[in-house]
């Protein structure tokens, strides 16, 4: 190397243009690898197919979309699934944001414990978790059904609310409740006006999760279902004899609310500048 | 718990009641299963509408002290009575002060009007009345026209104010300041001090201020409680602290001070006076604080400040005290010079002097010189360390 000059301004930006195109280039490539497989359930929500099998592709209809609520069977799993993920939604966001609350806010005895309880409940691999709920079932002499499905949902969807909270409850400041007592609020004003606002991104993100989680469980659903089928367990059992398109209907609409909701949770937490300070 | 004094406490005919009293408290935190006193028996009154400074480093008990007084904490003994009335038990949010954070504590999900009509909505005052409240504070404290802004969107000084319209809305009896000016810079702060003793001129209500800041104590207060390792070193206006300070702590704490340890060779004025001997290189006479007992024989420190000190090469005038020494250090200053001198009582002393001319300084590095001041202006703290 002889020559050490800086290279031209004009010549500067060639490289850092090249570059800038294989990163297009791989993030495309990343984003195609995570779209594709939804790209393929939507695409063949359209197709017009004639035999069992739904998967070569005949040609576009709307005819799945009409006939969507054909089958009984299909309709009641869906059903199931909803009331299922709402009910342990709704039971898993409200006890996980009071153990989170308590796990972040105070030292107690049994504390350190829990913290860990919960993470357990986290790393547990599913199938263990489905097997060892099942034999306590059987134990306990509990029908297996409906309300076992609920009970396993809630359970494993409470540690995912806890931790989430948790997190938003240790970054706050303490003397931000402290504030509304010293201004005249009481226990009950104090967690409505200024606690639970204040922890609600980490409310709303630990109930997306628990639906989440919940809507599409099949291993732990699959021990302690009894007879009742959910979603899920219709479309696994609908594959030995094939999958109705409805089934790709159905996750598309799955698909489309959840994107929904991302985006506008996405847009919310945008909008407002928690952490940034104007000067 | 005692329930024998009601109501109001003390009815001395012709003495106010003090807004805020402490008496014999105590704090004792416990940390790891081992008790960590943190305030170790502290009494003081604060007089209706004075502005008192808590003033001390880190860890010295004062804002512990604070929240005792808030409700935050309760005292492991002794007693906080506001306006004669023990409010042991009382919970923050029944008792008649309120406070201003460090942290501002301001409530991120409400706009700057509802933070400020957040108090007064729980007492439930009328909607037009809160408007006309919180319209009023917001001009007080200059945010005029910022009420619907997020605190996320205010500067720091501006948070700061919303928090202090926010807890003076509600006219406390007494107002709580806990190192409020804190996260501000140095020019910034300089200009909240000036409106804060502005606001409190203006609204009347008793301020307990706490801050690790002297300048700040100093330039605000009407009285400061210099605190260290939970107890009260002194308390007295900021003239008193700065003058005669009572400890060898509260001399260093606050202001450039210079020690000073000799033999007591005699004591005169019924052991009001001292005089020191350091032979014939020196002779120093200093005012014995009452309570403060000395014998001739013992030694004793005393402190003296170093714009009192004049520095020259002539020995001092009878009655001033002077000490010999030689100059190991000049530093410009602008308003001043310092001067560094080894004196042959044994102690490095620091001079400042007025640079009232531009004339040359009064000595160079290396000069043998006499160091004199008026005996008044020293102050006997103890036998030393």
């Amino acid at each position: 190397m002889t020559t050490r000059t800086r290279p031209a301004p004009a010549r500067r930006g060639t490289p850092r243009r090249r570059r800038v195109d294989g990163l297009h280039a791989y993030t495309l490539l990343l984003i195609g690898w995570l779209i594709l497989p939804v790209a393929i359930m939507i695409a063949f929500g359209f197709n017009d197919v004639h035999g069992k099998q739904n998967y070569r592709w005949e040609g576009f209809t709307l005819r799945w979309y009409a006939h969507l609520l054909d089958k009984d069977d299909l309709v009641t799993a869906v059903v199931n699934s909803l009331t299922i993920a709402l009910l342990s939604t709704l039971l898993s966001t409200v006890a996980g944001t009071l153990a989170g609350l308590a796990l972040g806010r105070y030292r107690f005895r049994g504390g350190g414990a829990t913290g860990l309880l919960l993470l357990m409940a986290i790393s547990c691999p599913e199938v263990v978790m489905g097997a060892s709920l099942l034999s306590m079932f059987v134990t306990f002499g509990l029908p297996r059904g409906y309300l076992t499905i609920l009970l396993a949902h809630v359970m494993f969807s409470i540690a995912f609310v806890a931790v989430t909270v948790r997190a938003r409850v240790v970054g706050l400041d303490p003397a931000v409740e402290e504030a509304a007592r010293d201004l005249g609020a009481g226990p009950w004003t104090r967690f409505r006006l200024v606690t639970l606002p204040m922890i609600m991104p980490g409310v709303v993100a630990g109930a997306l999760l628990a639906f989440v989680l919940s809507i599409d469980d099949f291993v732990i659903t699959g021990f302690t279902s009894g007879a009742t089928v959910t979603f899920p367990l219709w479309v696994y059992g609908s594959t030995r004899t094939g999958t109705p398109p409805q089934v790709n209907v159905l996750g598309t609409l799955i698909f489309a609310v959840g994107a929904v909701v991302t985006a506008v949770t996405a847009r919310r937490g945008a909008r407002a500048p928690d952490h940034s300070r104007a000067w | 718990m005692t329930e024998t004094q009601p109501a109001p406490a003390r009815d001395d005919p012709g003495r106010a009641v003090p807004a805020i009293e402490l008496a014999g408290v105590e704090k004792a935190f416990r940390v790891h299963g081992e008790h960590v006193a943190a305030v170790r028996g502290v009494d003081l009154e604060v007089g209706q509408g004075e502005f008192f400074s808590l003033l001390g480093p880190s860890g010295c008990g004062k804002t512990t002290t604070l929240r005792m007084i808030a409700g935050f904490e309760e005292p492991t003994a002794g007693e906080v009575r506001l306006h004669g009335r023990g409010v042991t038990g009382v919970p923050p949010n029944r008792r008649d002060v309120n406070t201003v954070f460090q942290s501002y504590a301001l409530f991120p999900h409400m706009s700057v009007f509802e933070n400020v009509a957040f108090g007064l909505r729980r007492r439930g005052v009328p909607k037009g009345e809160i408007r006309a409240r919180t319209g009023a504070m917001l001009d007080l404290v200059d945010l005029a026209g910022r009420e619907r802004r997020r605190p996320s969107e205010l500067s720091g000084g501006q948070q700061q104010r919303v928090a202090l319209a926010r807890a003076l809305v509600n006219r406390p009896r007494a107002l709580l300041l806990d190192e409020p000016l804190g996260a501000l810079d140095l020019k910034l702060r300089q200009s909240m001090q000036v409106e804060l003793k502005r606001i409190q001129r203006e609204v009347g209500i008793t301020f307990l201020y706490v801050t690790h800041d002297q300048d700040e104590a100093l330039t605000m207060s009407d009285r400061i409680a210099v605190m260290n390792e939970g107890l009260i070193e002194q308390l007295g206006t900021p003239r008193e602290i700065y003058e005669r300070p009572a400890t060898r702590f509260v001399a260093g704490f606050i202001g450039t001070s210079n020690l000073l340890a000799g033999e007591v060779g005699e004591v005169t004025g019924g052991g009001s006076r001292a005089a020191l001997s350091f032979g014939p290189d020196g002779r120093v006479e200093v005012p014995v604080r009452d309570g403060l007992r000395v014998a001739v024989g013992e030694r004793l420190e005393l402190t003296i400040r170093p714009e009192k000190i004049g520095i020259g090469a002539d020995e001092p005038a009878d009655g001033l005290c002077g000490v010999r020494g030689t100059v190991t250090e000049v530093v410009y200053l602008g308003t001043s010079t310092s001067y560094n001198v080894t004196t042959s009582a044994g102690a490095d002393m620091v001079v400042f002097q007025q640079n009232a001319t531009s004339a040359d300084d009064a000595a160079a590095r290396g000069d043998g010189v006499w160091l004199s001041w008026d005996p008044l202006h020293s102050y006997a703290i103890g036998a030393p360390r």
